[in-house]
């Protein structure tokens, strides 16, 4: 495979040619390779596990190369820390940002460099006015003295790029993060990344989406497997064509659901409510049935899963399971009348990193597996294999760390935990969120055929393409009340779109 | 569409096992400590005058029961990432409780169950506070630590209670027959076997294991957090209370200061027996080891001479390198892999690391991929 990159006769912003890193054993980035220039937005994409995140790291200076050169404005830097490339210019802001939840907006913007006067005492009134330049820089609206702690995802991103401003940096890497932003906070976002570019900043834009990609970006730079595969500028290139190139293959990007028996009603959801979450939710679910939550980030899809598995409290309504209603606030009756819940933030709720592949996916069956009231190494790893299997888990052994595991195969260890549970309902908040594309329709797939076999699915997606393709019935959430209602025959993405940003009452 | 989805035909299979089973059994931070037990104990035996002499055995192990006792339950408290700093409390409590009511009157067997109610409601007070209320158990066991020693003194002021029975009194020093092994250590080894199976073979011990390694995904995953540690907490105060009965038998004495400051000798021995002071990580094994080479080592300096204070800074430089050794460990290597890619990439070879490094070096980078987020 080449690992040219086409040159240009300017000095590029950052350039990286042959970079290799491996975790032991495990070669994350084989071949890596990137110019970025100035006064552009560059896209990197790929499938999970192709080597990106590990490729921003190398630059964020969190990991070190082994092989390879890396560039920053013509000279060649090595980087042994986080704190010296962000010294030389280079901002790192990440999916989920890391702020201190309890300092202010500015205070977090200064962190460990506020300006001082007399006596080595901190001038506020200084970094305040700073902020506030930033802010109409930006032309985003916050007030600079209220706590981090509160902030959505997207108003946290905009703390981070203004530190990354105040910082002078002129290389701005952005790691997938749209992945948790609603559509008109992306409008935002962007219009923040396209003026940064005009004042002659490099960005990197991480992104499964390709819409967004073409929208924003002027290069995109394809990796697969760990390896450069190329870069074109983004007019000569087509979806089709980038979706060749990260895989290798072609791949229909969804996999429609295909036509199940629908049954009895499974799951019976009456008159929820949780004071400031969620409002007077009523649904059902049928065996076989596949029942999307669409809405905005922030709707309060999330929070009526996590309350009806019982992961959080609510403070009226009922969840019944085949007609038997469930203890409240009680994930284990939940579970053991067999709902299943997949949730959305996989690296802390869904699987312990820390913990192995087979007892990852043992752990909620781990008493179903005793003999004698004890667990037997055999018995584990054999359902641990039979569940991996079948989901086609890819990892070294069993006993390998799931936190060594790329995104998609971590949420099919996810999957594979609570199929394992045989549950009734499965719950499954965001099933493909930063996974990639092959994997996206594996899971796609596995959940038809779940369905298929007669399960009831509540599905919670965010993206549009999903929902419209997987869904039997989609139910709009808007402001924490079920909005809409709307059958597979009817669901456009005009009419979803519409009820999940009108508050107006629908007839369901 | 095209063949999008390659149909699945094929069927994985895995190996179990990264590494051939005698390396995961001995090439273990446990097996570490229970090396060092064992050479101390050679060392010891060598150099010093009398300390081969099974005398010095009995009482090595009569002087450690107590923490042994109480380490268990600790392992596990510590495992799913809280603390319990109240042990030695509850010891100097249930000695007063069995005391004063010997003395009331009370036959002994009636005596020993009040004290182990008496453990089990202190234990439940701890966890009350830190499951149900919410609190650091740091914070609320050094609460109790003085609210249950100060119960112990204020009940029994500076006097003792003493003229227990001679037939349990012996009974608590006395020997297995044939053996320098004192008897006390048969009901360590039932409790050993039952907490041991508890921890790492059961689905209880699997939760206490993913608490301490991610509470929030045991909780997603059905593991009743609040329950388990409350049981924890409570174990930790009747195993308290029943070292407290066997410390006040094995001196005669049941006095309301008895045991002051053993709690740091028992999370000392735990923290030196590999379990991380973070939670998530332990074995039972290397905690009793552990705690015997804390014992062997206090015991041989004693033997020969050396003051309390030495011994004190012994143990301690011990703990404190205990402590750090993984973290030392994990950035040695990394530093060394760091080296080799430099070397590597000069001589313009990718570096393919051996693939027997996999293991030691996967939790390295998953600790720098945690600073990362």
């Amino acid at each position: 495979m080449s690992t040219h990159v086409p040159t240009s006769q300017s000095t590029p912003a950052l350039l990286l040619e042959g970079v290799s890193k491996s975790f032991g054993s495990v070669v994350a980035l084989k071949s890596g390779s990137l110019r970025m220039e100035s006064h552009s937005i560059h896209a990197l994409i790929g499938e999970n596990g192709a080597g990106k995140s590990t490729l921003v790291k190398i630059i964020a200076g969190v990991h070190q190369r082994d092989a390879g050169t890396l560039e920053f404005a013509g000279e060649s830097v090595d980087f042994s820390n986080t704190a010296q490339s962000k010294d030389a210019g280079i901002a790192v802001i990440y999916q989920e940002p890391t702020l201190f939840p309890d300092l202010s907006v500015t205070e977090n913007i200064f962190m460990g460099r506020q300006p001082t006067k007399g006596f080595r005492g901190i001038d506020r009134r200084a970094m305040r006015s700073q902020v506030k330049e930033l802010f109409s820089q930006l032309g985003v609206n916050l007030d600079p003295d209220r706590p981090t702690r509160g902030l959505s995802i997207a108003d946290q991103q905009i703390v981070e790029i203004a530190k990354a401003i105040s910082l002078d940096a002129r290389v701005l890497i952005m790691d997938e993060p749209t992945a948790a932003l609603s559509g008109v906070e992306v409008e935002r976002l962007f219009k923040v990344a396209r003026s940064l570019r005009d004042e002659g900043r490099a960005l990197l834009f991480i992104s499964h989406r390709f819409d967004e990609v073409f929208d924003l970006c002027d290069t995109v730079t394809i990796m697969r497997d760990g390896e450069y595969v190329a870069t074109t500028p983004i007019e000569d290139t087509s979806v089709d064509d980038l979706v060749r190139q990260m895989v290798g293959r072609d791949v229909s990007t969804l996999f429609p659901k295909e036509p199940a028996e629908i049954g009895d009603e499974v799951l019976v959801v009456d008159g929820l409510n949780q004071r400031g979450l969620f409002h007077d939710v009523s649904f059902s679910v049928r065996s076989g049935e596949i029942v999307a939550l669409a809405g905005l980030v922030g709707a309060g899809r999330s929070e009526i899963a996590r309350a009806v598995f019982g992961v959080d409290d609510y403070e009226s309504g009922s969840v019944s399971v085949n007609g038997t209603q469930l203890r409240k606030h009680n994930p284990a009756a939940a579970m053991n009348a067999g709902i299943a819940l997949v949730p959305e933030d996989r690296r802390n709720q869904g699987v312990i990193l820390e913990s192995s592949v087979a007892r990852n996916t043992t752990l909620a069956i781990r008493r179903a597996l005793t003999r004698w009231g004890l667990l037997w190494p055999a018995a584990e790893n054999k359902a641990a294999a039979t569940w991996a299997s079948r989901l086609e888990v890819k990892t070294s052994a069993l006993d390998a760390q799931v936190g060594t595991l790329s995104g998609g195969n971590q949420q099919k260890v996810v999957l594979a935990k609570w199929l394992a549970t045989d549950p009734k309902v499965l719950i499954v908040d965001e099933p493909t969120r930063g996974i990639d594309i092959g994997t996206k329709s594996e899971v796609h797939r596995d959940l038809s055929k779940l369905a298929g076999q007669g399960l009831a699915i509540i599905m919670i997606s965010s993206e549009l393409p999903e929902v419209l393709g997987m869904a039997d019935r989609v139910l709009v959430v808007h402001e924490g009340r079920i909005t809409a209602e709307i059958d597979r025959a009817d669901a456009t993405p005009e009419s979803v779109m519409f009820a999940a940003t009108h508050s107006k009452e629908v007839a369901a | 569409m095209s063949n999008a989805v390659a149909e699945r035909t094929t069927v994985r299979t895995y190996k179990n096992y990264s590494r051939p089973w005698w390396q995961r059994a001995f090439l273990t931070r446990e097996m570490a400590i229970v090396a060092a037990v064992i050479a101390v104990y050679i060392v010891a035996a060598i150099m010093v005058p009398n300390f081969a002499a099974p005398i010095t055995l009995t009482y090595l192990m009569l002087d450690i029961a107590a923490i042994l006792l109480i380490a268990l339950p600790m392992t596990m408290i510590i495992i799913t990432g809280e603390i319990d700093l109240s042990v030695a409390s509850v010891v100097g409590l249930s000695s007063v409780a069995f005391g004063t009511l010997y003395q009331a009157g009370w036959p002994i067997p009636l005596a020993m169950l009040a004290a182990l109610v008496a453990g089990a409601i202190a234990g439940f007070i701890n966890g009350f506070l830190v499951t149900v209320v919410g609190l650091p158990s740091l914070a609320v066991t050094i609460g109790t630590l003085a609210l249950f020693r100060g119960l112990a003194v204020g009940i029994l002021g500076t006097t003792a209670v003493t003229g227990f029975p001679d037939t349990w009194t012996d009974l608590a020093t006395s020997k297995i027959p044939g053996t320098p092994i004192p008897s006390v250590m048969v009901l360590f080894v039932v409790l050993a076997i039952i907490f041991a199976l508890v921890l790492h073979a059961t689905p209880f011990g699997r939760g206490v294991f993913a608490i301490g390694q991610s509470s929030e995904a045991a909780r997603f995953s059905g593991v009743r957090v609040e329950r388990t540690k409350l049981m924890l907490f409570v174990a930790s105060g009747t195993i308290a209370a029943l070292a407290g009965i066997y410390y006040t038998l094995r001196y005669g004495s049941a006095r309301g200061d008895n045991a002051t400051g053993l709690e740091l000798s028992v999370i000392a021995a735990v923290l030196l027996g590999g379990v991380s002071i973070f939670g998530g990580r332990g074995a039972l094994h290397g905690v009793i080891a552990g705690v015997f080479l804390i014992g062997i080592l206090a015991s041989a300096l004693r033997l020969a001479n050396v003051t309390s204070d030495v011994i004190n800074i012994i143990t301690g430089t011990l703990l404190v390198i205990s402590v750090i050794s993984p973290s030392l460990l994990a950035w040695a290597r990394s530093a060394r892999a760091r080296q080799r890619g430099r070397r590597e990439s000069a001589g313009g070879t990718p570096a393919v690391t051996a693939a027997n490094q996999a293991s030691p070096d996967a939790p390295a980078s998953a600790t720098q991929e945690k600073e990362a987020q």
